[in-house]
């Protein structure tokens, strides 16, 4: 049995006017985080996979699945009894600036964490178990204590933030771009550190959109689009075995120091096409993938899903020798007319506001994400659909 | 020659003194260059970026010249300086949201825009339909609000307007630094490609992003502490550094299908100096693995090799004995940066 084990999470966000749009950001996303284990789970903005960090940390619910942390069911912790949760689980995240009060000393994340946690400990007892943590992520007690965060770099910031977390038995620990405001030179360092960590058994879930840091830190790599993994097994074998032709054009795109982007390609890579319907609206709006599924289907005539056939799913073919970039029109949503609040089909206005608004049930039933195929042991890859 | 920077000194006025951020730069950029600029954060880098197109309240020119195009560039002169931006220099802002009127359409905004310039809108209007097209968007965002646009839409609109005059000088200030690896790709191939059809002269992009950099820069000018450290060919500066601090730089990155179980890459320690009262000498000492009892002195930044300047003691004397063999070695390298 895997330290946390996520099952089938989907989540679906509520958005629109009065909440009358339902928006599908996850589909039936499951895999598994051992102990002494780094999962980086790597996807472009929209993809999901903050959502997937926040569900972990009860900061969000799920919409449908299950999520068990050493064989118990997360969504079975009552409010009042989550600090006992946390006493295994704890997040640090993207921006370091924004997670300590400036008008505060740094240090008072320690004493927020002793307030709820270890009320009775004495000075003594509790500065010990500052500095062993201190020691833990190499900060020098002396360099940090007693000092307002804007005189931190944000290497301490962050290695001061993880050290909150280890003051605590923390088992596993979700870093949601811990990387990416720091500095070249500093980003080694805690890269490092979470490798010493997760030697001595921490567990870490590793969100990052930058492919070199999860290649360099994981043992296993999960790849999200829209939502869905596409792809995902031991780090080696996802980087260096491909399968999907996802993963493929986002390696290729992956600047490198000693080799240049091949080709500047007249093949728009699939990836790019994508980036935009992840806002697809799933539900009451007709979004473009599932408008094309009914297409296919032959329950709509080509021309229904028309409006969305300038979407960044259906791009544009592609004219005229004189294309700038090897990308595809426009990814993101709306390009073309924004359509009125009164004509969008299968969308009558009221809808917008909420009256008869599709239920979550019907959202999730919608979802046809098939289950991963396993291609080699370890290593699972999506059925490729035509998209 | 496009851009001729000799010996700029900016600092910022603080209640505690003045920072001295860019502490006497001297580059040149060549015509069709495309030169990056790297280093850590608070290195200066963005300073002499925005000082060349827009100094702020905080900052003073405390010397140097600045020659854009042969004719000497006024940039302590707030109102001279109009007559330049967006026509001889334009810069492409990182947060592409915040650079676009959030009230005005994408038309009326850039009408305005062009307006202020003393230029005719009418004019340009077709080239500019001409270039959104370009770059793949629908003609209509020229009706639509900044809100109605994705990220990466802002971020190539910003982009055409900004060279709609045809500037001579582009400084594009870490615009690839938020963007997943895909739509960094787009954007970086666009930067090569609008230098190649001639709608900016050279470009400056600043980044930390050495990879970036690797892939769309020409040249590479590394910045330590307020001070040149390093500037060569992109080529040369990835695979031949002679600076300890572009090595280190360059060695904490780790890259895609490397494994590194058994030799981990390492940061480089420490921080870097307050520019408040930088240290003397070489200002890179504390935290060089190679200091020794000369860098006490500051070193020049010197041409060690044909096309290939640093300021570093052990650089030199590494390179002082071996400098005609170095040279020829060196050469075919070294094309971008002094052509």
């Amino acid at each position: 049995m895997s330290m946390l084990e996520i099952e089938n999470v989907s989540k679906v966000y509520r958005t629109g006017t009065f909440g009358g749009e339902l928006k599908l950001v996850l589909r039936r996303v499951s895999f598994n985080i051992d102990r002494g284990e780094v999962v980086s789970l790597i996807g472009q903005s929209g993809s999901g996979k903050s959502t997937l960090g926040k569900i972990i940390l009860r900061l969000s619910p799920l919409s449908a699945g299950t999520i068990n942390f050493e064989g118990t069911d997360i969504a079975t912790w009552a409010k009042g009894q989550l600090r006992d949760y946390y006493r295994h689980v704890q997040g640090v995240f993207q921006d370091p600036f924004s997670s300590y009060n400036p008008l505060y000393k740094a240090d008072r994340v320690f004493e927020m964490v002793r307030s709820v946690y270890f009320p009775k400990l004495r000075g003594q007892q509790w500065h010990g178990k500052i500095e062993s943590a201190l020691e833990s992520v190499s900060l020098n007690p002396a360099d940090v204590l007693n000092k307002f965060p804007h005189q931190l770099s944000g290497g301490q910031q962050q290695r001061l933030l993880i050290a909150r977390a280890l003051l605590l038995e923390v088992k596993l620990l979700v870093a949601d771009e811990i990387i990416s405001m720091l500095d070249a030179s500093t980003r080694v360092d805690v890269l490092n550190l979470l490798v010493d960590l997760k030697r001595k058994g921490l567990g870490i879930l590793f969100i990052t959109h930058d492919l070199s840091l999860g290649n360099y830190i994981s043992d296993k790599t999960v790849i999200l689009r829209e939502g869905a993994i596409v792809e995902m097994g031991d780090t080696q074998k996802v980087f260096g075995n491909p399968q999907h032709s996802y993963t493929q054009s986002l390696l290729t795109a992956v600047p490198q120091l000693h080799r240049r982007w091949a080709g500047g390609g007249e093949r728009a890579p699939a990836s790019v096409a994508v980036n935009g319907a992840a806002n697809s609206v799933v539900g009451g709006l007709t979004p473009a993938h599932v408008a094309k599924r009914l297409v296919d289907d032959g329950a709509l005539p080509d021309g229904e899903g028309g409006r969305y056939s300038q979407s960044s799913l259906h791009p544009a073919p592609t004219s005229g020798p004189q294309k700038l970039l090897h990308t595809p029109k426009a990814p993101g949503p709306g390009p073309g007319p924004r359509p009125s609040l009164m004509d969008i089909p299968d969308q009558p206005w009221q809808r917008r506001f909420g009256f008869g608004a599709p239920n979550l049930a019907a959202v999730l039933a919608a979802d046809n994400t098939q289950p991963l195929v396993e291609c080699e042991p370890g290593h699972f890859v999506a059925v490729e659909d035509d998209l | 020659m496009t851009l001729k920077v000799d010996d700029l000194r900016i600092s910022y006025r603080t209640l505690r003194g003045d920072v001295r951020a860019v502490d006497g730069v001297s580059f040149s950029i060549a015509d069709g260059e495309i030169m990056g600029l790297a280093g850590e954060s608070g290195c200066g880098k963005s300073t002499l970026g925005n000082s060349l197109i827009f100094l702020e309240g905080r900052m003073k020119h405390v010397g140097g010249t600045v020659e854009l195009d042969g004719a000497n560039l006024p940039i302590a002169d707030y109102n001279a300086m109009n007559r330049h931006r967006l026509r001889d220099v334009s810069v492409v802002p990182q947060y592409a949201m915040s650079a676009l009127n959030p009230t005005r359409k994408i038309g009326r905004m850039t009408a305005d825009l062009i307006k202020s310039r003393g230029a005719d809108y009418r004019k340009v209007l077709e080239e500019f339909k001409r270039r959104i097209d370009l770059v793949g968007l629908p003609q209509n965002v020229l009706n639509m609000y900044p809100f109605e646009l994705s990220g990466g839409m802002r971020q190539r609109t910003t982009m055409v307007i900004s060279t709609l005059l045809n500037p001579s000088l582009l400084i594009g200030d870490e615009i690839t630094s938020a963007l997943d690896v895909t739509t960094q790709r787009a954007v970086g191939e666009m930067l090569m490609e609008f230098r190649d059809r001639g709608f900016v002269k050279s470009m400056i992009v600043i980044t930390h992003d050495l990879s970036v950099l690797a892939q769309i820069a020409d040249s590479i000018l590394v910045m330590y502490a307020g001070k040149l450290a390093e500037k060569a060919s992109s080529s040369t500066i990835v695979d031949n550094p002679l600076h300890p601090y572009t090595q280190m730089l360059i060695g904490s990155l780790p890259e895609v299908g490397l494994r590194y179980d058994e030799a981990p890459l390492t940061g480089i320690p420490g921080r870097p100096p307050s520019l408040l009262n930088p240290p003397t000498g070489c200002r890179f000492k504390d935290r060089c693995p190679f200091a020794f009892d000369k860098c006490v002195e500051e070193p020049p930044f010197v041409e060690l090799r044909p096309g290939h300047e640093v300021a570093c003691w052990k650089a030199m004397d590494d390179n002082a004995p071996a400098r005609t063999e170095a040279a020829s070695q060196g050469a075919p390298a070294s094309q971008g940066a002094q052509s």
